[in-house]
């Protein structure tokens, strides 16, 4: 591998934008190749692996090429720098997530309490319009705060992002759909949120709960069963 | 969503890079049967000695160090198959019975 092409790789990574390396094996010809991508077969082989978020080989005329996909990873917000969050930060970050912690309250997101994570100490709408959730990311809500949770859910209702999640009772949760639905989402939109977050593992504890709710992250980043939502009725 | 992430090995490489050592980059190209470290996995390796990230969680590291040597001195790449059938070859034989091929290259 050139150095050129290491910077590219890297300078890709910083600006969020997916790539994919193919090596031409065993002699390590080599090409980057990231958007606009060209019309040839290894680029369009490129597109397939990116498309799946899959590394993989592919046998094309000129050989057997790896294709590396680089794809910026996943993104977790989580509004509410609370004990909760103390758990969950550490564990999603280990997994993989790119992890920010919005609260504006300061005395909550500190750097000693959250050393894994970004702080945001904005309020959720400004946070989460400076932020901008893409496909890419999750979003956890565990204020139990509505003047935090509503407007970080409602603009991530408004995004594409792969998992939303509120910490909540059930009676709690009811209240926060109708205020949400007051605020224009249909049925069908709020059925995306996880409420109450977390898979069923009968969590009681703080960090039994935060174990949870990073375990029904995977399993919405990896596309499991466990991390489907109930069609609306 | 690998515990070390390949592009980050890869920022360490180019940091090391910058520092004036010398590096061999490996990346797992093939899986069989059971492997902790899917396709795309890489591994750093300096002529000082350091290593970053892995291809196999352990099982073939040294063997993969000890080509990036010699593809260090030589610049030549390697394609290395590890293996149940190939332990002999490599002197690493995988404890889980699954087969891995890794790619060493120079960076330069």
């Amino acid at each position: 591998m050139t150095p050129e092409i290491l910077a590219a790789l890297v300078a890709a990574r910083r600006k969020r934008q997916p790539a994919v390396l193919a090596t031409r094996l065993p002699d390590g010809a080599q090409r980057l190749l990231a958007a606009p991508f060209a019309t040839d077969g290894l680029a369009q082989a490129a597109v397939a692996a990116l498309h799946q978020q899959q590394s993989r080989t592919a046998s094309l005329a000129d050989g057997i090429w790896l294709l590396e996909v680089h794809a910026p990873p996943p993104r977790l917000f989580v509004i509410g720098a609370v004990h909760i969050a103390q758990v969950l930060v550490p564990v999603a970050a280990a997994v993989g997530f790119t992890v920010t912690v919005i609260d504006p309250r300061q005395a909550f997101a500190t750097a000693e309490r959250f050393p894994e994570a970004a702080l945001s100490v904005e309020w959720p709408d400004e946070a989460f319009d400076a932020l901008a959730p893409d496909r890419q990311t999750a979003v956890v809500a565990l204020s139990h705060d509505p003047k935090l949770d509503d407007p970080a859910l409602d603009r991530a209702l408004r995004s594409e992002a792969f998992y939303i999640g509120a910490l909540g009772s059930r009676k709690n949760h009811a209240e926060r759909l109708r205020r949400l639905a007051d605020l224009g989402h249909d049925a069908m939109t709020l059925a995306r949120i996880h409420g109450p977050a977390g898979l069923a593992i009968g969590a009681v504890t703080a960090p039994e709960i935060a174990l949870s709710i990073a375990a029904e992250l995977v399993a919405a980043w990896r596309g499991s069963p466990l991390a489907r939502r109930p069609r609306p009725e | 969503m690998p515990t070390t992430d390949a592009t980050d090995v890869l920022a360490t490489a180019a940091a090391w890079l910058a520092e004036g050592d010398s590096i061999a980059l490996a990346v797992v190209t093939a899986t069989w049967g059971s492997s902790p470290c899917p396709v795309g996995s890489r591994m750093a390796i300096g002529a000082s000695g350091r290593m970053a990230g892995s291809v196999s969680a352990g099982c073939v590291e040294g063997a993969v160090a000890r080509a990036a040597g010699e593809v260090i001195a030589s610049g030549e790449p390697r394609l290395l198959a590890f293996g149940v059938s190939d332990d002999q070859a490599w002197g690493a034989g995988l404890a889980c019975g699954g087969k891995i091929e890794v790619f060493v290259e120079k960076l330069a």
